[in-house]
């Protein structure tokens, strides 16, 4: 019995120093610290909240940059993968689906496998380099950018390129929520 | 591979390395009530601890009082995690006005957060409100890891006292291995998980109208401060859906890399302390060899299966992973969280490729004793140790000894009880499934990657792991009782055993060693231990594996789709 009550007694405190303590004191020292990551690398657009810097959308219309295939559709409620195994026929079917509309939209040219793979968290906000330059003649095309223009398209999209961290931690990467945020923000009066 | 995948590779486990000894020493200190240099605020905190409960820090307990305060504990904290759950839509913080869950799921959740597994059969984001994971989820994230770490003290007790009887204090090790170990590291880990990206708020989820004019709903919460401690106490339940894949959970490459890390850190500088406990640091780098040998063993393997292309979908192994992390760094994860019984992930487990997913689910069969969960896989081992002793023994014909100890019918009747008690779990819980219409009703995928789906989810639900192939529907009635139960039955059949050896072995006298005596410090223990460990692990699942991964792995190469 004193064991019982002692076993009740410590699950509190350890509630209050786990449960209350140490998550509102991370709460505070996030806020005061890194008030930016902290609640969620939000990105506003003349006072409008257009998604997050982390979190991946949903891009089709031909003059934006495409991201990864999602299995959630970019919906984030909640997120996932699709799951499918490495033998699986839906998969085999959504591939050749993706790749067939890639290689249409691309002047035939065979697209990256990340682009037509669903991510892990359906979120993925990255695709890879190669994959961005792949969309490039693509964009401009849609944008009705002359030769000039596309070259600053593509100096961009060799910009946006996040190297590996610290040298050599992850993989190169492109976020493709800020290329085509700064893509349209340099052809924006142009392309009008 | 290219250079910077092994590069990648060897950053970590270098750390791994370099961190053990200092870690381990600390936790040692830790343990033995020698104080160390804890600062002064933990130092408070622990006193005051032992004031509201009214514990006395310096009894000592035998193995059944030992016994009986971590199991009230337990029981206490699946209590008040049920409940949580059950009455989360008239507490507070609940700004989803999220209601409660069914009870089977309920039930399921509360069991496998106290056990340590993180089972989850729920989608965080979508079920429970912020006070549940808060005050339900995240404590626990704590005590079972420090549960765990009391129950290897126990066994390092048992095996250093001689005619003793006596195992140490319950209370203390769980608060001490809370307060001055668990939470420290966590306080760390959550700054730079924030530094990273991970979100630390109360705000509701946040509406978002993408650029193309789309709705996107971002969730919030505290995350940081609840995957911070769900990595360094091997818990692994994410505070999103998709884990540690979700860009909320784990932004960048860097965070990636301190969530790795995290996992092993502790199970591997735990291996440390307990040759500092028994009085042999020898014997423990002999265990700690093995133990890293296998793992690099078994990255090695999943890399060779994860960097040939898929043959059957004629692409790379990329469906169900992250472009930041990519292949490499998914194949370090998935063999550390199920080595280590952590269960988190960076990519779905589902779509690795047959022979990677497969050796998840071995790294979790072979009884999560590679580094293993933090304090549970050493002594985890330690019943792989006595077995390897006792076989030797008979190979040569003593009675085997360990630390000088005699292993005799008793230390070996629950030594191999709960050796073989997860195994039959997995095996008989999957054949059940396998042959039920609630079992088989579950599954998203199918051919032999159907079977790897059920066969994958009692096996982390035996071995306290929590990852999970997770296209297999796993909220359902039959789900969540058959899987609550073995996580039980696999948490508390192995911990009881275990302190029922240290009980035994903590009485005994101790005779010194002799030219005669088998030393368990070269490495001839160390293959010795690997062979039992192999044979044992490979003898039993080798016949299932086969009808599993390896049957999808040749097929996968003849080109078949199911």
């Amino acid at each position: 019995m004193k064991t019982l009550i002692i076993a009740a007694k410590l699950i509190l405190v350890m509630t209050a120093i786990t449960g209350v303590m140490y998550p509102m004191i991370m709460l505070g020292a996030a806020q005061t610290l890194f008030p930016h990551q902290a609640n969620g690398s939000l990105i506003y657009f003349d006072g409008r909240l257009i998604g997050s810097e982390l979190i991946g959308q949903e891009f089709t219309d031909l003059k934006y940059f495409w991201p990864r295939p999602s299995g959630v559709g970019y919906t984030s409620q909640p997120s996932g993968g699709t799951n499918l195994g490495p033998t699986s026929k839906v998969l085999s079917e959504q591939i050749a689906t993706r790749r067939a509309r890639l290689i249409e939209t691309h002047d035939g040219e065979q697209p990256p496998d990340n682009l037509i793979l669903a991510s892990g968290s359906g979120l993925d906000p990255h695709i890879s380099p190669a994959a961005a330059f792949y969309q490039v003649d693509r964009v401009a095309k849609a944008r009705g950018l002359d030769s000039g223009q596309l070259d600053l398209l593509q100096q961009l999209a060799e910009r946006s390129v996040e190297p590996y961290n610290f040298g050599f931690i992850g993989q190169p990467r492109v976020n493709v929520l800020k290329l085509n945020i700064s893509t349209d923000s340099l052809f924006s009066k142009r392309s009008k | 591979m290219t250079t910077n995948d092994f590069l990648q590779i060897g950053a970590l486990i270098a750390a791994l390395i370099v961190l053990t000894p200092l870690l381990g020493r600390f936790c040692y200190s830790i343990l033995t009530g020698r104080g160390a240099k804890v600062l002064r605020p933990f130092r408070i905190l622990e006193r005051l601890t032992y004031k509201i409960c009214g514990i006395d820090a310096d009894v000592e307990m035998g193995w059944k009082q030992y016994a009986s305060a971590l199991l009230l504990f337990n029981l206490g904290g699946f209590v008040v995690v049920y409940l949580l759950q059950m009455l989360q839509q008239f507490l507070p913080l609940n700004p989803q006005n999220l209601s409660a869950p069914s009870w089977h799921l309920a039930f399921n959740s509360a069991v496998s957060f106290v056990t340590n597994t993180n089972w989850q059969a729920y989608a965080g984001e979508t079920t429970l409100s912020y006070l549940t994971q808060m005050v339900g989820l995240t404590v626990q994230n704590f005590v079972s890891a420090a549960t765990g770490i009391a129950a290897m003290a126990a066994l390092a007790r048992g095996i250093s006292r001689k005619t003793s009887g006596t195992l140490g204090n319950f209370w203390t090790d769980m608060t001490r291995s809370t307060i001055h170990i668990l939470l420290p590291l966590a306080v760390i880990w959550t700054l730079i998980l924030v530094g990273q990206g991970v979100v630390q708020n109360l705000e509701g989820y946040q509406s978002a109208t993408t650029i193309e004019g789309k709705e996107q709903v971002l969730p919030m919460g505290l995350a940081a401060s609840q995957i911070a401690i769900k990595q360094l106490g091997t818990n692994g339940g994410g505070y999103f859906n998709s884990n540690s894949t979700h860009p909320y959970e784990n932004p960048t490459p860097i965070s990636n890399w301190f969530e790795a890390l995290a996992i092993l850190m502790l199970p591997a500088a735990l291996v440390y302390t307990f040759g500092l406990m028994v009085g042999s640091r020898k014997h423990a780098w002999v265990l700690y060899g093995v133990m890293m040998l296998m793992l690099i063993v078994l990255i090695g393997i999943s890399a060779y299966a994860e960097f040939s292309n898929n043959s059957a979908l004629g692409v790379a192994h990329l469906e169900g992973k992250e472009t930041r992390f990519g292949i490499v760094n998914s194949i370090i994860w998935s063999n550390f969280t199920t080595v280590a019984s952590n269960g988190s992930v960076n990519a779905m487990h589902s779509s690795l490729s047959p022979i990677a997913g497969g050796i998840a689910m071995f790294n979790i069969m072979l009884g999560e004793i590679i580094f293993g969960g933090v304090g549970a896989g050493m002594y985890g081992m330690i019943l792989f140790v006595l077995l390897a002793v006792f076989l030797a023994g008979l190979m040569v014909g003593r009675t085997p000894e360990y630390f000088g100890k005699k292993i005799e019918a008793l230390e070996m009747r629950w030594t191999t009880i709960p050796i073989i008690l997860p195994s039959a779990l997995i095996l008989i819980g999957a054949a059940i499934a396998c042959s039920t219409s609630a079992g088989l009703s579950s599954l998203a995928n199918r051919g032999p990657h159907g079977l790897s789906e059920i066969l994958y989810a009692f096996t982390s639900a035996s071995g306290n792991n929590g990852s999970a192939f997770a296209g297999l529907n796993a909220n359902t009635p039959f789900y969540n009782i058959t899987l609550g139960l073995c996580m039980l039955l696999a948490r508390f059949g192995v911990i009881l055993p275990v302190l029922i050896v240290a009980g035994s072995l903590a009485n005994k006298k101790s005779t010194p060693m002799t030219a005669g005596s088998f030393s368990t410090e070269g490495m001839t223990f160390g293959l010795i231990l690997i062979a039992t460990i192999l044979i044992v692990g490979a003898l039993t699942f080798f016949p299932v594996l086969a009808l599993g991964p390896i049957i999808e792995h040749l097929l996968m190469l003849a080109g078949t789709t199911f």
